[in-house]
């Protein structure tokens, strides 16, 4: 019998195409799964407008869902609310460290200017001592930071609220 | 009627954002610095996947079964209705950077208001773009106070983007019956406060970085009803190339 419960436990193997190591469960962008009149509706928002992801999540959504044998299923897109950092679960948190990503943390407040840099540490030794590079990464999810201990650059999921 | 001057409305949004991701996106490869290279494409693809988000809902709106990518790539020039800031070329560091902190210091406020329309899926559109936009204008606020205060040279050259700028910038808060037909049953905001907000921002970062507001007061507009600069038509033959010489052609 298929319901929402069994199908979020289906989309629990679909990874997110960037950080493989993420479902997208752990990531938050699942949203609402229900029944429409036969249909099967699963509600994904984007973590970024831009976000190139999105498209092949989407695909990859559907091909699972196939795998599984559930033809009738429709992506329905949802902007409100907005996604947020704070629906990456704890478990997505501990997979992105281990993936030598560091998790977001609090930031200060967007609108002051020069706002000291969030202390972000190292995910690779643990160091507080870590200087940011430059707000914008590799995806536009992430900040570039570099730690002062190890030396070595990393990629830091920056919080978004 | 109302359906059709909130069409216009949106479309008008979603060219603003479309045609300055277009710009930003000729920075890929040609940063001053890498990290620069990399801030100025990610904005470029917000504003890029807001302008789909705001493409997808004129195209719901105007109920002809167009997609969001007919609506980018398949009109003419005189039916693109963005501001003429945003097609304004980059220029040098400065002037890129001098435009999109004008532009983002204008949604910041724009889409604070836009989030509280009845028009629940411009609403949302707005709520996402923000958190967005925020950041966009932090970083933007940040180097133009950088280099206002900075050496003689990038003072000079931030200086001379404004000289350059600031007769587009008035058009940011054009209003015509568009927006006095929305404004009239409260869908849209008024962009008369929007604009006291965005000069006040204006202010404090040109305070900081030692800059300012030039005397003269030209006003240039004719963007929102497609009448446009000499640049846009090369701004579009790029943006439209592989549409128009492989019609309906997709990744």
């Amino acid at each position: 019998m298929v319901s929402p419960e069994l199908i979020r436990t289906y989309l629990q193997e679909v990874g997110d195409p960037e950080i493989p190591v993420l479902t997208i469960i752990d990531l938050g962008v699942v949203q609402q799964i229900y029944d429409a009149e036969g249909e099967w509706v699963i509600e994904l928002t984007p973590t970024y407008s831009g976000c190139p992801a999105m498209q092949q999540i989407e695909a990859d959504v559907l091909t699972k869902l196939q795998e599984k044998g559930i033809n009738n299923a429709r992506i329905q897109h949802v902007l409100s609310p907005a996604w947020t950092t704070d629906w990456i679960s704890e478990e997505g948190r501990h997979k992105l460290r281990l993936y030598g990503i560091a998790p977001p943390v609090n930031e200060p407040d967007k609108s002051i200017l020069f706002a000291e840099a969030p202390v972000v540490p190292c995910p690779k030794c643990q160091s507080p001592e870590t200087k940011m590079i430059s707000l914008f990464g590799s995806t536009a999810c992430k900040a570039h930071y570099q730690c002062l201990s190890c030396k070595e650059p990393f990629d830091y999921f920056k919080c978004l609220k | 009627m109302e359906q059709k001057a909130l069409f216009e409305y949106v479309l008008r949004m979603a060219d603003d954002s479309l045609i300055l991701g277009q710009r930003l996106g000729e920075w890929c490869g040609h940063g001053p610095i890498l990290e620069e290279d990399i801030a100025l494409t990610n904005i470029s693809l917000d504003l890029i996947g807001q302008s789909i988000s705001l493409f997808d809902l004129a195209a719901a709106l105007q109920g002809e079964g167009k997609t969001h990518d007919d609506l980018a790539f398949l009109r003419f020039e005189n039916q693109y209705k963005n501001v003429l800031l945003v097609e304004q070329p980059n220029g040098d560091f400065a002037m890129t950077i001098l435009r999109q902190f004008f532009f983002d210091a204008f949604r910041k406020p724009f889409y604070e208001a836009l989030c509280k329309s009845p028009i629940t899926q411009l609403a949302a559109i707005a709520e996402k773009s923000l958190k967005e936009t925020r950041y966009h204008l932090k970083h933007t606020s940040e180097w133009v106070i950088r280099m206002g205060d900075g050496t003689e040279e990038s003072h000079a050259r931030a200086q001379a983007a404004i000289d350059h700028l600031w007769r587009y910038t008035h058009e940011l808060f054009y209003e015509d019956a568009i927006d006095a037909e929305l404004q009239a049953s409260a869908q849209v905001p008024s962009l008369k406060a929007i604009e006291t907000s965005w000069l006040e921002t204006v202010k404090a970062v040109f305070a900081e970085a030692t800059l300012e507001i030039p005397a003269n007061n030209w006003k240039f507009d004719g963007g929102r009803q497609g009448r446009h600069s000499e640049h846009m038509g090369y701004l579009l033959a790029e943006l439209q190339y592989m549409q128009r010489a492989y019609p309906n052609m997709q990744w």
